[in-house]
């Protein structure tokens, strides 16, 4: 198929970017949407120009490198997928894309379609972890029998890959669903008990200091997550909020 | 007498690891604060062994390419994770995942090595789940099991299929709290592109912060590379785009011996490829085949009719499909050994009876275990006489919450339905049992450079078993390296911080630095990726899953010869003191350009076949095991690690002799 690809090129964090034109032709339907962005590379190369910046990595979905803002939407038209998933079939021959990084106030553009997700991690620094050292000496793994739905829904929400896409598609460019994933997942489990309440508000606070917005509870998050993270554990995490906020001694 | 002394320790197998740890030196707390490690990588081993070391009071860097610890391409690993627990009460033990783990690597892995990791193997599913690593449960609230190939046990673990990310959100985790504490200082986007030695041991690394470009000088008291594999050489392979062998490699040019670089596994369940644009290969998970059965149909006409479209492959009878493995092995069935099923397939595909349009594809079909498990939840839920499409459904929902994932992305890529028409697979190159060569204590031959996970050589021999990976790496990590680098670490405390601007690491700076400018100035004109997937085709086609004299020889002229023109006519566009994805693609194409000819010299000389590495020349002339791989214990039972002397071919071949007192070589029989 031949296509137009309208593409957000921005020098660096400091300059101003803008959307540039770029006609492609011969892909095929089977192709993924980031091998239709590696022939347009290459060729760009073998015209002497400089190619297209954007993250990727594992190229199956599960590492959340790859973001993408393509056609209005985070991951593009399909659902349940990332970018790198994300097939030529969905469009039609003559179709015009247009493709532009994540935006958001806490997602600063370093070049191109390359953000700047670091405050992701830093969220997940306030508490995204459990205080157990490796010893070697934990007690035996089947000690405590965890009842299968607690740990399928701690796993429901552990799947999150920390792609983005949540904040990309929020109009308030809200991280809620993301820092409820990890909240929820330790919720869940015994072992996150002891610094359930903690746990919670710090990841809150960091969250708000990185910028992000606040929840209105539209849903859109929930459509574009690549892993269908529920918007279910946004009321867990509030519920979660709430509760500490009124014991906790913080 | 080679220079190789793997220092494993006396007395007794089982008792190897408790003598070394009681007799080793330990460092005092308050040491532990002026001492630095460097960690590259942050996969399990990386991550692992960063979060651990910083627990222990260690000032730990750490460095990943990704923008991000959390996805280095540990995450990416389905199917599970061994742990000789026994919970299933099918006879499993320390010393039964030792053996399977060394007869499954051909006999060519180091026995101490392999009973290290065995018997830590279970602390680390209590470590995980101490983390809150959500495993998948029965519904009593324990842990559940699956098999996975080459052994007769139920010992993998696993979250779904998505047990490597799980696994390293783990470690993530645990590095999360070090990082907020400042205990780990945290290079997200840097590389690594030298080794830095002062009075021959490892002091530092040059790293390039990969958004402005700078090219930084690193320094601490040891560094633990743990940057993955090579696969990638390969181009097409399942490993991440940005996947290298960039750090092992300039670490085994700065001193540090490579070994068994030609073992490679091509893992026998991934997706077949489909063109020319293909960037990389997708793997089904290993743990498909509990339930899937292998098949290719057993008369002509039907491949044909297949290839054309006019048949589908659920039209084929049963008694016209050739469930080969089943028919070659019936011990072990869908079960084999990853080498052994790999060969199988290309076997059948070679013989014409590949089922799609390339010829390069076999079905893997689970419409047996759907009915199979239809039946069984329909007993379980009292349904009496149920219909046909009932049991289907009741069945097909049981295979969802098993590999739901697996399936949704088999068929995102492939665009059908596998719960309703088979699977279409082939074998791709997936992981390297090769890599840096290690001691027991996982130090390379430079003094204070030490080398865990998959970067090292150490534990699987010819041929890693299923689920394996991920033990090995979190072994190295949590368990193994905070032991033996506290050894070596002991005599590092009066040292006092390194300081980094010493001739070594201005001199290591200058040769970096010019690398990159001779990069980005060659102009040439042709892209990385020309010279890259021209090398790809010649391994695959030479060094690939059969090898023989004439291919690899073929091959080692032919790499030097696209190296030669890479270095003349390469065209890497942008600037050095930006984001250039080019230039760190160009940098490590150069690598692996050199990488792979040691790959085929490594290959050429072991004229035997084990594991993965497959000779032609090497195989059963006759009786039970006629067509199989054919081992040579007297010549080959050794490892072989290779000293570089500037060029590739001319690499030196130094021998550590294997010893085997605890287990009988043996031919592998899976029959």
């Amino acid at each position: 198929m031949d296509l137009t690809l309208k593409i957000w090129r921005q020098k660096d964090a400091k300059s101003e970017g803008k959307m540039e034109t770029y006609p492609i032709k011969n892909i095929s339907e089977h192709s993924s949407f980031l091998e239709m962005l590696d022939v347009l590379n290459e060729n760009l190369v073998n015209e002497g120009k400089e190619p297209v910046a954007f993250d990727h990595d594992c190229r199956e979905g599960i590492c959340g490198m790859c973001s993408l803002y393509i056609n209005g939407e985070a991951h593009g038209p399909d659902r349940g997928v990332t970018t790198c998933q994300l097939h030529m079939r969905m469009f039609k021959d003559g179709d015009t894309i247009y493709i532009e990084p994540f935006r958001s106030k806490a997602f600063p553009v370093i070049k191109d379609l390359v953000v700047d997700r670091g405050s992701f991690d830093r969220i997940q620094h306030a508490g995204g972890f459990i205080s157990v050292n490796t010893s070697g000496n934990t007690q035996d793994a089947n000690a405590l029998p965890i009842p299968k739905p607690d740990a399928d829904k701690a796993m429901d929400a552990a799947t999150c890959i920390g792609c983005g896409a949540c904040v990309a598609t929020c109009k308030n460019s809200s991280a809620m669903l993301f820092v409820a994933a990890k909240v929820s997942q330790y919720s869940y489990l015994p072992q996150g008990q002891v610094e359930r309440k903690e746990r919670v508000l710090n990841m809150v606070e960091q969250m708000d200091k990185e910028g992000f917005g606040n929840c209105t509870n539209t849903g859109a998050c929930e459509v574009e997550c690549p892993k269908g993270i529920s918007l279910e554990f946004i009321a867990r995490m509030n519920r979660e909020y709430f509760g500490a906020s009124i014991v906790s001694e913080k | 007498m080679s220079k190789l002394d793997a220092k494993i320790p006396e007395g007794p197998l089982k008792d190897k690891w408790t003598n070394y740890k009681n007799h080793i030196d330990l460092v005092n707390p308050a040491n532990k604060r002026n001492i630095d490690i460097i960690v590259v990588g942050t996969g399990l081993a990386g991550g692992s062994a960063a979060a651990s070391l910083a627990e222990m009071g260690y000032n730990v860097k750490a460095f990943c390419y990704q923008d991000s610890p959390r996805r280095a391409h540990s995450i990416a690993a389905q199917g599970g994770i061994n742990a000789a627990k026994n919970y299933q009460n099918d006879g499993d033990s320390t010393y039964r995942l030792f053996y399977d783990t060394v007869k499954g690597g051909d006999y060519r892995a180091r026995e101490a090595n392999v009973y290290r990791l065995a018997e830590v193997s279970a602390n680390i599913i209590d470590q995980c789940v101490a983390q809150g690593v959500p495993f998948a449960r029965e519904y009593g609230g324990l842990l559940d099991n699956r098999s996975f190939g080459g052994v007769l046990v139920s010992r993998t673990f696993y979250a779904k299929g998505q047990t490597g990310q799980q696994l390293l959100l783990g470690a993530y985790s645990a590095m999360n709290r070090q990082i907020g504490k400042g205990k780990i200082k945290m290079y997200n986007r840097h590389e690594m592109l030298d080794l830095v030695l002062v009075d021959g041991k490892a002091r530092g690394i040059i790293a390039r912060n990969l958004v402005t470009g700078e090219v930084e000088r690193h320094s601490a008291h040891a560094v633990v590379i743990a940057s993955g594999g090579y696969g990638n050489v390969f181009f097409l392979s399942t490993n991440a785009m940005g996947s290298n062998v960039s750090a092992a490699w300039k670490v085994h040019k700065k001193g540090a011996f490579f070994a068994n670089p030609c073992y490679t596994q091509i893992h026998p369940t991934c997706i077949p490829r489909s063109g020319e644009y293909q960037s990389k290969l997708t793997l089904m998970s290993e743990s498909l085949r509990n339930d899937g059965r292998i098949w290719v149909p057993k008369k002509m006409e039907d491949v044909k009719a297949i290839r054309e479209k006019k048949l589908k492959p659920t039209q084929i009878k049963e008694e016209d499909r050739d469930y080969y493995l089943e028919r070659r092995y019936p011990a072990y069935g869908n079960l084999v050994p990853r080498d052994v099923a790999s060969r199988a397939a290309k076997e059948r595909c070679d013989a014409g009876y590949g089922v799609n349009a390339t010829g390069e594809a076999v079905y893997l079909d689970f419409s047996t275990a759907i009915q199979r498990y239809g039946r069984e939840k329909a007993n379980m839920l009292g349904l009496e006489n149920p219909t046909a499409e009932k049991i289907t459904q009741l069945g097909e929902e049981v295979i969802e919450a098993k590999y739901g994932n697996l399936f949704q992305m088999y068929e995102k890529i492939v665009d059908e339905n596998p719960y309703k028409t088979p699977m279409m697979i082939y074998p791709a190159v997936h992981y390297t049992m090769g890599g840096i060569w290690v001691d027991y204590n996982l130090m390379t031959t430079i003094p204070g450079c030490y080398a865990a996970g998959e970067a090292n050589f150490s534990d699987h021999g010819a041929n890693r078993l299923g689920a394996s990976a991920l033990m090995q790496g979190l072994a190295d990590g949590y368990f193994v390296l905070p032991y033996t680098i506290g050894d070596y670490l002991s005599n590092e405390i009066r040292t006092g911080k390194i300081p980094t601007n010493l001739p070594e690491f201005e001199a290591a700076e200058k040769e970096v630095t010019e690398r990159l400018e001779k990069l980005i100035n060659n102009k040439g004109t042709k892209s990385v990726d020309y010279f890259h997937k021209k090398l790809g085709k010649i391994m695959w086609d030479y060094v690939g899953m059969a090898r023989n004299e004439a291919g690899l020889k073929k091959a080692m002229d032919e790499i030097a010869q696209i190296r030669e023109e890479f270095w003349k006519d390469v065209f890497v566009p942008g600037e050095m003191n930006e984001l250039n994805p080019e230039l760190e693609k160009a940098g490590r194409v150069a690598d692996f350009l050199e990488l792979g000819e040691l790959f085929a010299v490594d290959a050429l000389h072991r004229n035997e076949s084990c594991g993965g590495h497959f000779r032609e020349e090497s195989v059963e002339m006759d009786g039970e095991q006629e067509g199989e791989a054919k081992r040579d214990d007297v010549n080959f039972k050794y490892v072989a690690a290779w000293e570089y002397t500037g060029n590739p071919r001319e690499a030196v071949l130094h021998k550590e002799e294997l010893t085997f007192n605890d287990i009988e070589l043996k031919q592998r029989s899976y029959k």
